[in-house]
């Protein structure tokens, strides 16, 4: 076994400085490997949820309209299907509830995904399916010309069981992103 | 010849058997049982069977299969925290195989992994209360509709206790208490006292709870410090609250007579294990019982608070004990 | 020292979660499904294989006074490597697991297996003693991970077993975590203990 090095000054800069610098090389590497692959999982992340609120498309391009990222989508003659809008409530029972909403040229809801979410497991987490096509709290088709509201306030939107809270700061999430539909579509 | 009797830690309280006080607690439960019986029938009876059953079944096994000691079933204790804990959860349908995993839990976690009787620091029917509370969060806040004597089936409907219909007609804008009690038809402060409420099985009468804690304390089994502290600390805290904004704050006479104060006061907070010894650590833990069940039904995210803080001073009562020794002679 | 003996410390003798009850806040956080516990056990393991290698290669060259920063520049460096590459090629996973990825950084036992082994040991054991660590701590948070799911979510690796229901809630939120963590290491000291005996 090699002799160890004693802790002199000299010593303990020099193995510092080489540690760092080789730690330094390899990050710097390894960050330059996946920046691409990171970049790409990240663009993919979001055409798929972009995908699945949306009616088919060919291709989208994105712009941010006052801090909210409006995701066009075009059809192979370059015709608008649809605009996927992402928003939020702070009304949510965990704090913020983001969400995408896919709207069709005429303000229907062709899909929602629930981006950001800190409501509880069970509850008023189960916000990702409960409003889905099919289930009990079903938005799809619905216009939110006249806004989404739960049952308990007087609209026709059936709450999660146990999270009246949670549903109401959805149904704001999507009127919210109702509304930058209608401020930038028409 | 008489052997000494050595038994367990609620030794201080009272100089009875634990036995002889465990079956006449059970004794004093009979009344609210009764209550329970004729406003949610036969559902009542049974998840009050199946709770008492899954504890009495629960501690036998565990001490028979894993401590391998001698079986303490007999002393009662087990029945009590069986049927506080039916007590202590709304008396719906799927609440009768839902309450045996709470039994379970009351029993193996809340009370025999800490050695069993006389060992446990927080209330074991508590415990599986509010691990309920927390798994079964839409099964524990379905209430059944009360309206009936002795129904043989209810209908259910979601958040339809006082406390629960108040905390949400709140949330709504420019909404105050008057206008949210007058919305929703809530029973009038003489129907609240008997019990004819929403709620969890037990704690729905005053009145039912009244007769046992009166009989408890003329057996001497609790003394009156705890329940009064408890009580009283609510009515006064609520009373300055309602003074200060009678829109927003709920009145102190409706405060303590719904949700669980009176049951809880009467009866969890004053159990031999889990409270202070002494006299003036049991009005602290009163005390401290009433200040957080406001606490937390005027700003926390539940409409109720009584099992959250009687846990909560459960924790505190090794401290408080520690803090109100009582002094010795000649010192 | 046999290999032997290196293999069982780490899996069952020294295991760190049930017997050495190190790293505790990760066992704790992302044991809400099987899948998170077993990608976090992994993460940690190779991050306590590589940087138990490079220890003990460079334990004679690093003066001790200054062992402990050398050490953490490089257990930091195979952290950052990890999530990078998680985030990646893992990206939903690096989501899950979020902020526990860059916190391997300060799991004791990474730093305690460098301190206590790889200083000390030849680059083969301190290999074996990284990779078996890893290992062990990977077993116990999945089992920890399965233990939770089972019961909170009524799932294991994501397939449902009871259709529809929602499982204990109580299970998957932080108490759950301390209650399942506490009755599991009850039950695996149980267990040795019997075998020990005999």
């Amino acid at each position: 076994m090699a002799k160890k090095a004693k802790s002199t000054l000299i010593n303990m800069l020099l193995s510092l400085t080489v540690i760092a610098v080789v730690a330094a090389g390899v990050l710097a590497l390894v960050s330059k490997v996946t920046a691409e692959p990171i970049k790409k999982a990240q663009l993919a992340k979001k055409e798929a949820a972009v995908k699945t609120v949306l009616t088919p498309f060919e291709k989208i391009e994105e712009k941010h309209i006052d801090g909210n990222a409006v995701t066009w989508a075009f059809n192979a003659a370059g015709e608008p299907v649809g605009v996927a809008i992402e928003s939020s409530s702070d009304k949510g029972f965990g704090g913020r509830l983001g969400v995408v909403v896919g709207f069709d040229t005429e303000g229907n809801i062709t899909g929602y995904q629930v981006l950001e979410t800190a409501e509880t497991p069970g509850l008023g987490a189960k916000a990702g399916e409960w409003f889905q096509k099919g289930n009990k709290g079903d938005v799809i088709g619905k216009n939110p010309a006249t806004p989404l509201s739960v049952k308990k306030d007087g609209g026709d939107i059936d709450a999660i069981s146990g999270s009246t809270i949670t549903s109401r700061a959805f149904c704001e999430a999507v009127n919210n992103a109702y509304q930058i539909f209608q401020g930038n579509v028409r | 010849m008489k052997l000494l009797n050595v038994s367990g830690s609620p030794h201080v309280h009272s100089d009875e058997s634990t036995k002889k006080i465990m079956w006449r607690v059970n004794l004093a439960l009979v009344p609210m049982l009764l209550v329970a019986t004729a406003f949610f029938g036969l559902n009542a009876l049974l998840i009050s069977a199946v709770s008492v059953a899954t504890c009495v079944l629960v501690q036998w096994l565990i001490e028979k299969y894993v401590m391998k000691t001698p079986s303490t079933v007999c002393d009662g204790s087990a029945v009590v925290t069986g049927l506080l804990l039916a007590f202590n959860v709304p008396a719906t349908a799927d609440m009768i195989w839902l309450v045996a995993i709470g039994a379970l839990v009351a029993m193996g976690i809340g009370k025999m992994s800490f050695g069993g009787l006389g060992k446990n620091p927080f209330n074991p029917a508590l415990v599986g209360r509010v691990f309920m509370l927390i798994s079964f969060p839409v099964q524990m806040t379905t209430w059944p509709t009360v309206g009936k004597w002795f129904p043989m089936t209810t209908d259910t409907v979601t958040g339809a206790t006082p406390l629960g219909v108040i905390k949400e007609g709140l949330t709504h804008e420019g909404a105050t208490i008057q206008s949210v009690i007058e919305a929703n038809n809530l029973p009038s402060l003489w129907d609240i006292f008997l019990g004819h409420m929403g709620g969890s099985q037990g704690e729905i009468s005053a009145i039912a709870i009244l007769i046992g804690a009166i009989y408890l304390l003329c057996r001497k089994i609790i003394t009156w410090h705890i329940p009064v502290s408890f009580i009283g600390t609510a009515f006064i805290f609520s009373g300055i609250l309602w003074l200060v904004n009678p829109d927003v704050y709920m009145d102190p006479v409706m405060t303590i007579l719904t949700g669980g104060i009176m049951l809880g006061a009467c009866f969890m907070a004053t159990d031999m294990v889990t409270s202070p010894m002494s006299k003036s650590g049991q009005l602290i833990f009163g005390f401290g019982c009433g200040m957080l069940t406001i606490i937390i039904r005027n700003w926390g995210s539940y409409p109720e608070g009584v099992s959250f803080a009687i846990l909560l001073m459960n924790a505190v009562t090794p401290l408080l004990n520690r803090w109100c020794k009582p002094r010795r002679f000649a010192n | 020292m046999k290999t032997i003996d290196i293999i069982k410390n780490g899996l069952i003798k020294e295991n760190p979660t049930w017997v050495l009850v190190l790293g505790m806040c990760p066992t704790l956080a992302t044991t809400t499904s099987a899948v998170n516990g077993m990608y976090m056990g992994l993460a940690t393991a190779f991050v306590l294989l590589m940087s138990n290698i490079v220890i003990s290669l460079l334990k004679s060259l690093i003066p001790d006074k200054v062992r402990i920063p050398a050490f953490i520049v490089v257990i930091a460096t195979f952290v950052t490597v990890v999530q990078l590459f998680m985030a990646a090629y893992l990206p939903d996973l690096n989501e899950s697991l979020g902020l526990f990825i860059p916190l391997i950084v300060v799991n004791c036992i990474v730093l305690g297996r460098a301190e206590a082994f790889a200083s000390k040991n030849n680059v083969w054991h301190s290999l074996l003693d990284g990779l078996f660590m890893g290992l062990g701590f990977t077993w116990a948070l999945t089992l920890v991970g399965m233990v939770r799911e089972i019961l909170g979510a009524g799932s294991i690796f994501g397939h449902s077993l009871i259709g529809g229901n929602d499982g204990m809630l109580l299970f998957i939120l932080p108490p759950g975590g301390f209650i399942c963590l506490g009755l599991l290491m009850a039950l695996v000291g149980a267990i040795r203990r019997k075998a020990e005996k005999k």
